[in-house]
């Protein structure tokens, strides 16, 4: 069977640098994938070119076996099928949680405003949010936030969905509330790709972590094999200076 | 557990309950010596008596209110229907100028070019060339009323200042807002209706208020034209008597007309500081 998600060669650069050398891999229906690295390894330029908000040099994007980098297609139809979640929620503040769920699903998938509450007031009661769906973002907490802006990506059943260091603005206990959420997804059989430090979520909802190095897959593995066993050297001093900062 | 507050809350109370009382007293004080030098300045110059005959005299006022009055509601109806079209205006020279499709570059250039003409130029040098400028073409299905005329001329000039007060807003809107809506696979132009638009709005809201009540205020200087609004209605008065208490009168309800909405503006104002206080954005 033919991955879900392939990358060939993908090149990027930002002026003269590059960010993403030649890089490849792929990503089955339900697999879960976490990239590690440094910041400036290119982990977020990676899932910024998967969703096209950035524009790539060179290789190939196949979603579902479509090249969604082709100069023909229409991004906005490839990011309806994409969820992405960002480090800083950026949920929409003059929006109540139930409307920042239903914008999508309203206007991008055509559904009934109706249709569309039911279907979002389920999925709030079920992450036990259902009491803040007529708030606004301000009044949450940043753990209920982020939750919030995942099952915003959620409701529209993306093919895959995108976590970009999404809990880095979040203290420990915050974090928590955020993986757990991830956690489910992974239950229910959602495909994704996660951008992190947190090396929780690369233990806990990893098929397989990938760890990048100046815009390369350096290391592949399953997270035991990974962290406590690296072979290269630069994901030893990656992981030595984690430990380090007490952080693995 | 019943509480009972300590000495240092009590005398902290009373304390605090002391500095607003001096403040409250300052206050009175400072306003009372400052109205009585003003008073004695002023009812003390030699032509006061003079100037009061001239500009408050009582009978004047009372013979000209209703004629005043009268011009007024042309104002009124002026006001409303230049806001309106404004408004809309503004929106529209806003959305162009910000707009970043090529197909729409032509009207980008106008719409640039159209702002920094309008609000350059003074407005009564447009009331001229259009009042006077656009019937001397003598076009028959153009109207030449000075009216209709007029108000063409405020809403010339205030679409380019609400535009630019619009763009402001829009340019102020976080771009990862835009991004964030992009991502959900929302268009250009449902992320610009849905999430860029209601949240610039919100942020121009009181310059916005602002530059409607300058309108309101310069609705006056349709008279130029020969329209007969209230400062028109107030000069055939003042012609005729050689006093100035109708310009009075017709400023007085001038004030009374913009005070509503600048009030509005204020409340406005501090209710959006008070929610950034209790985001933390400060």
């Amino acid at each position: 069977m033919s991955p879900l998600l392939e990358i060939k060669d993908l090149r990027k650069s930002y002026g003269t640098e590059l960010v993403l050398r030649d890089l490849s891999l792929t990503l089955a229906e339900h697999q879960v994938k976490v990239l590690i690295g440094a910041s400036g390894s290119g982990k977020s330029t990676l899932l910024r070119c998967i969703n096209l908000l950035e524009g790539i040099d060179d290789g190939q994007i196949l979603l579902a076996g479509q090249d969604i980098t082709d100069i023909d297609v229409d991004p906005d139809l490839v990011r309806a099928q994409v969820g992405s979640v960002f480090q800083a929620f950026n949920l929409f503040p003059h929006l109540s949680v139930l409307e920042n769920i239903t914008l999508a699903p309203r206007y991008v998938h055509n559904k009934s405003r109706s249709d569309a509450e039911a279907e979002a007031l389920d999925l709030l009661s079920r992450f036990g949010l259902a009491d803040k769906a007529n708030q606004y973002p301000d009044l949450l907490s940043g753990g209920q936030q982020q939750r919030v802006a995942i099952l915003r990506a959620v409701i529209n059943r993306p093919k895959v969905l995108l976590l970009d260091e999404v809990t880095s603005a979040l203290d420990p206990i915050l974090i928590a509330e955020v993986l757990a959420l991830i956690t489910e997804l992974k239950a229910d059989g959602m495909t994704m790709m996660i951008a992190t430090h947190e090396m929780g979520f690369a233990r806990q909802v990893a098929d397989e972590v990938l760890f990048l190095h100046q815009g390369s897959i350096c290391e592949v593995g399953t997270p035991s094999q990974l962290l406590e066993n690296p072979t290269t050297p630069e994901c030893q001093d990656f992981l030595g200076a984690l430990r380090k900062a007490g952080r693995l | 557990m019943s509480y009972s507050p300590s000495a240092l809350r009590i005398a902290r109370e009373a304390a605090r309950r002391r500095a607003s009382l001096r403040s409250t007293f300052i206050a009175a004080l400072s306003t009372i010596v400052i109205g009585a030098v003003l008073t004695i300045v002023v009812t003390g110059a030699p032509g006061f008596a003079r100037v009061r005959e001239s500009f408050f005299n009582a009978h004047y006022a009372r013979t000209a209110l209703p004629h005043v009055f009268t011009g007024l509601w042309l104002n009124l109806r002026v006001m409303i229907i230049a806001e309106i079209f404004v408004l809309i205006f503004g929106l529209l020279i806003a959305l162009a100028r910000t707009s970043k499709s090529p197909v729409l570059y032509p009207l980008r250039l106008i719409a640039t070019i159209y702002t920094d003409f309008f609000r350059g130029l003074p407005l009564l040098l447009v009331l001229f060339l259009v009042g006077f400028g656009i019937p001397g073409l003598q076009i028959s299905w153009i109207p030449n009323s000075a009216v209709i005329l007029g108000t063409v001329s405020l809403i010339l000039t205030y679409s380019a200042y609400v535009a630019e007060v619009i763009r402001a807003g829009i340019e102020a809107v976080n771009p990862a807002q835009r991004m964030a809506a992009r991502a959900l696979g929302l268009t250009q132009a449902q992320t610009q209706r849905h999430v860029v638009l209601p949240q610039a709005l919100r942020k121009v809201t009181p310059p916005l208020l602002n530059d409607l009540v300058s309108l309101q205020k310069d609705s006056g200087l349709i008279s130029v034209l020969g329209a007969i609004d209230a400062i028109r209605a107030a000069g055939i008065e003042t012609a005729q008597s050689f006093n100035f208490t109708p310009y009075l009168v017709a400023g007085g309800l001038f004030v009374l007309l913009t005070i509503p909405l600048t009030r509005f503006t204020d409340w406005l104002t501090r209710k959006q500081d008070r929610a950034r206080v209790q985001q933390g954005q400060w």
